[in-house]
């Protein structure tokens, strides 16, 4: 029996919900940033400002960083739970993933408040 | 639990088809990426910061090994995505049989080569 505590939704429908949705926004955040420079290139200094001055962009962007952090805890933990496992490592298997977890969880943070540092300049 | 039923994961003994290869690529990529975000997350911080960063950044980018460590991000990013739309277009409903999942990796496979060879003629 496999209990769910260190997914991010609790329940793979969640999961499978959430890594689509953020999969989404993801998508589009990364053609409009594309489409973008490639639109006004050679990209200049006030243009790229001046997009990110802009509250929207600026909330798109927080948009894509949370869908990122989800996205990315979601994948990794598929990854750790199916290769880091007491089958693949021997009886330390566990505490070798959930050790991962947390380094993964910390990185993950770091570039939320990152990102959110950039955007508004902090 | 059973601890004694079989479960066979010795990778080395099975053969990967298509739809396998495209399935672990895809995690890798999505590993690799997470990586990668770091870089441009440092370009983005780069890019705003001043005037004079800005400037700065568009030096390093000329550098190889810059140009090459922005070309791999960029390139497991669009392989990521094409085949995230791969997996959208599959949870639709379309291409589930087995040929067309076959079909279905491959054209992702033409797809993402053509976006990470695009990839490579913008850094460079």
């Amino acid at each position: 029996m496999v209990t769910a505590v260190t997914n991010l939704g609790r329940s793979g429908v969640y999961d499978w919900l959430i890594q689509r949705v953020t999969a989404v926004v993801l998508t589009l955040y990364t053609f409009f940033i594309v489409g973008f420079i490639l639109s006004n290139s050679p990209l200049d200094y006030a243009t790229w400002e001046e997009l990110f001055s802009q509250f929207w962009v600026r909330i798109f962007s927080l948009l894509a960083l949370v869908s990122l952090a989800a996205h990315a805890w979601i994948g990794l933990w598929v990854v750790l739970t199916d290769y880091v496992t007491t089958l693949t490592m021997g009886s330390k298997g566990t505490a070798i993933r959930l050790f991962l977890q947390v380094v993964l969880g910390v990185v993950t943070v770091a570039y939320t408040v990152w990102g959110i540092e950039i955007l508004w300049g902090l | 639990m059973n601890d004694k039923r079989p479960v066979n994961l010795d990778l080395t003994t099975i053969r990967f088809p298509i739809t396998a290869i495209v399935s672990i690529t895809h995690r890798a990529s999505g590993v690799l990426l997470y990586a990668g975000i770091a870089v441009l997350l440092w370009m983005l911080q780069a890019s705003l910061q001043s005037e004079a960063s800005f400037s700065e950044l568009k030096e390093v980018l000329a550098n190889p090994l810059a140009q090459f460590i922005i070309w791999v991000t960029l390139a497991a990013l669009a392989y990521h995505l094409v085949m995230g739309v791969r997996h959208m277009i599959m949870d639709l409903g379309y291409g589930e049989s087995l040929e067309g999942g076959r079909r279905g990796a491959q054209l992702a496979i033409v797809c993402a080569v053509i976006l990470i060879v695009l990839a490579g003629v913008w850094v460079w």
